[in-house]
């Protein structure tokens, strides 16, 4: 009897073989998806592209009508942005004038920028203390949310608590409220506190704000963990926190990893609390940002600068922690 | 190795009895079945002994040592979950190490015991695997490594083999019942599967309805079932069950037999069967044996081949069923008539109100 060895396919299936993804009809809808996301990419980049070319630009290049695609990019906004200035006296332009050479002579690359605008750099602004305080503020109460969050989901989703979805309600209810209403009332309580514009008061503030959507999202992504898993611990000898330190927490890094993105962009975007509740050691960079607003001409270019700089911390964690937050964000959708 | 002791244990989730008051001695090394459908309270018998789940009255000793109050990992006891529970970010080494590191044992130690177990269950192979790129198979023969690692003073299983493929199934089957006898462990399983638990057990506790219903060995309660719960659950197909009305030694059944009860029998049901004479009679498929001069009279409503045998589905003209083995060699055709008579040593007795078998004169 002749031996039969079934080899399976000659080459590798790379793309699916199925009739209804390769017949002409399919192709041509995949094609047709395809540019629909595109047209939707490309519109919702436009901003985006608008400020990152704007922040580059001279101010005459980011005022000018018809908006200019190519240009001499220039350091300039980042220049305005980081430094505080003061226009030049009539004879020092003069001197300038008079021996160009000596403009950008024994001075560093900033104050060059600054003395082509007719200006000299008087010190060094404030942006990146505001920028500062936007790591520590933003960064302090997500990890108070994530780490309070946790304990908080772990217990209501293993243990018996009596009344547990009125509390679960009560939690997720602090979200119905328009933040804006409880504005006046907390800035009177934080005024006599004495946490008006500390850090502390802001992570505090930001940390009760996202504390039920970390309670909510985590449970969500604790209960998908067996409890079996647990208690084989349990019997294994360990104690119920060993256990939740040793088996459910690497296995909830998907969700942790989510809710750390989503309280980080709320607490790093926070504009309305932080313009009300700090005014200078404590202010964070959202209401800066736009205070270049309303000096005289509008400086595009140096707004544009500083939300560039703002945006860039948020889009390397996000993009680093992006294969967690896809499944943050379809969570609940996929039933096993 | 341990001996564990349930003194009116019960557990209630609010009003309700998850598990009645029971008692139960396990001897040490002795492997016990809890069996019964689901939801029956055995699953929840197992995670009190094991101190998963708490008692709601009752004591629980371990070595005749009070552990009812202990947290799990203070009874020294090793859990083996149906979905084997194998922590999934660690590797099947790890999973195996696991309980070692608890106790806090040398890394040399460690790996030794692991390499050791790993040899006894052969999984050498598959110690740098994760649980997740395992078959169940395997996945399972890991949990039980990590359950033998220990050296626990017993094993609490609960249905290792429900997530199993069922060819499979008979293969662990026989590999946990070796290694039970290699290490004599204390050994309390749970299944609802009766043949698992014949098969397995030294001793078979069958529970329904949050009671325990019959505490014995398997071919105790194959052959001489408490109730009538316990006598249709056991088996494949259960314990034949005819209602019959008894009279002058014998038994009027429905379909107009009339069946001679075995001289033994006739003081128990003289002083049974109830004011209207009604009486159960039970027997085993293997207990009839077709002949034309029987007793009983029957048609044939069905015959399936099982190779070895056959079973023969019997219609009494009553429309029971009753289900007879027969000789493979013998073919029977659907509808003829056909007489059979009962072994006299297999017929049981039972009483329809209570439902509780009635025993010989001279048995207690």
């Amino acid at each position: 009897m002749a031996a039969f060895e079934h080899t399976g396919p000659g080459t590798p299936v790379v793309e699916s073989i199925r009739v209804d993804k390769v017949s002409p009809r399919a192709r041509l809808l995949r094609y047709i998806r395809a540019a629909i996301a595109i047209v939707f990419a490309v519109i919702a980049l436009i901003p985006v592209y608008w400020m990152a070319t704007t922040a580059f630009k001279s101010y005459p290049d980011a005022v000018a009508i018809p908006p200019k695609i190519v240009f001499d990019p220039t350091l300039e906004g980042f220049v305005n942005l980081l430094t505080d200035r003061r226009e030049l006296s009539v004879d020092e332009v003069r001197a300038f004038e008079a021996n160009p050479e000596s403009r950008c002579a024994n001075v560093d690359f900033a104050e060059c920028v600054a003395r082509g605008r007719g200006q000299t750099i008087t010190g060094p602004s404030q942006y990146v203390q505001r920028l500062t305080n936007s790591v520590i503020i933003a960064g302090g109460s997500t990890i108070l949310s994530v780490a309070f969050g946790l304990l908080s989901a772990y217990s209501f989703s293993r243990f018996r608590i009596p009344g547990a979805g009125d509390m679960l309600f009560f939690i997720l209810s602090t979200r119905m409220l328009p933040p804006v209403v409880v504005t006046i009332p907390i800035f009177l309580m934080y005024r006599s506190l004495g946490l008006h514009d500390t850090h502390l008061g802001l992570i505090i503030l930001y940390t009760v704000f996202n504390l039920s959507f970390s309670v909510w999202l985590l449970k969500g992504f604790l209960d998908e963990i067996p409890r079996e898993y647990e208690e084989a611990a349990l019997v294994d000898g360990y104690s119920r926190l060993q256990a939740f330190r040793k088996v459910v927490l690497p296995q909830a890094l998907t969700g942790i990893a989510a809710t750390t993105v989503f309280c980080l962009i709320f607490a790093w975007n926070e504009y309305a609390f932080a313009l009300l509740l700090t005014s200078d050691r404590a202010r964070t960079a959202p209401p800066a940002i736009p205070s270049v607003l309303g000096r005289g001409v509008v400086e595009w270019n140096t707004i544009a600068a500083g939300s560039l700089g703002f945006l860039i911390p948020v889009v390397i964690i996000t993009f680093a922690l992006r294969k967690y937050l896809l499944r943050g964000v379809t969570f609940g959708a996929i039933r096993k | 190795m341990a001996t564990i002791e349930l003194k009116r244990v019960e557990k209630k989730f609010g009003e309700a009895y998850a598990v009645q008051p029971m008692d139960l001695t396990i001897t040490s090394g002795e492997f016990v079945v809890l069996l019964g459908p689901s939801g029956c309270g055995k699953t929840t018998t197992l995670r009190m002994i094991s101190g998963l789940e708490s008692v709601t009255a009752g004591n629980i000793l371990l070595n005749n040592r009070d552990v009812t109050w202990l947290h799990p990992s203070d009874r020294d006891i090793a859990f083996v979950f149906q979905f084997f529970a194998l922590y999934p970010h660690l590797t099947a080494h790890d999973n195996i190490a696991f309980p070692l590191q608890a106790q806090g044992e040398s890394r040399s130690e460690v790996e030794r015991r692991v390499k050791e177990v790993a040899g006894l269950l052969r999984i050498e192979h598959l110690l740098r695997s994760r649980p997740g790129a395992l078959s169940s198979g395997d996945q399972q023969r890991v949990a039980l490594a990590r359950a033998l690692v220990r050296r626990p003073a017993a094993f609490l299983m609960d249905e290792p083999l429900g997530a199993l493929d069922a060819d499979f199934r008979e293969t662990m089957r026989a590999e946990i019942k070796r290694l039970h006898i290699d290490q004599n462990a204390t050994t309390v399983y749970v299944t609802h599967d009766q043949i698992e638990a014949m098969a397995m057990g030294d001793r078979i506790v069958v529970m329904s309805n949050a009671v325990v219903q019959q505490v014995g060995t398997p071919a105790e309660v194959y052959h001489n079932p408490a109730n009538l719960f316990v006598a249709r659950f056991i088996g494949s197909p259960g314990m034949n069950l005819i209602t019959g009305e008894y009279g002058d030694g014998v038994l009027a059944l429905p379909g107009g037999s009339r069946y001679p009860v075995p001289s033994d029998w006739k003081p128990a049901l003289e002083r049974e069967a109830g004011k209207d004479g009604k009486v159960i009679l039970g027997f085993r498929p293997e207990a009839a044996r077709v002949t034309p001069d029987g007793a009983l009279a029957a048609e044939v409503y069905a015959a399936d081949l099982h190779g070895g045998y056959t079973m023969l589905h019997l219609s009494l003209d009553g429309g029971e069923i009753v289900h007879a083995r027969a000789s493979r060699q013998d073919l029977y055709e659907i509808g003829t008539p056909v007489r059979f008579d009962l072994d006299p040593a297999m017929v049981r007795f039972f009483n329809p109100q209570t439902e509780v078998a009635l025993h010989r004169d001279g048995q207690s």
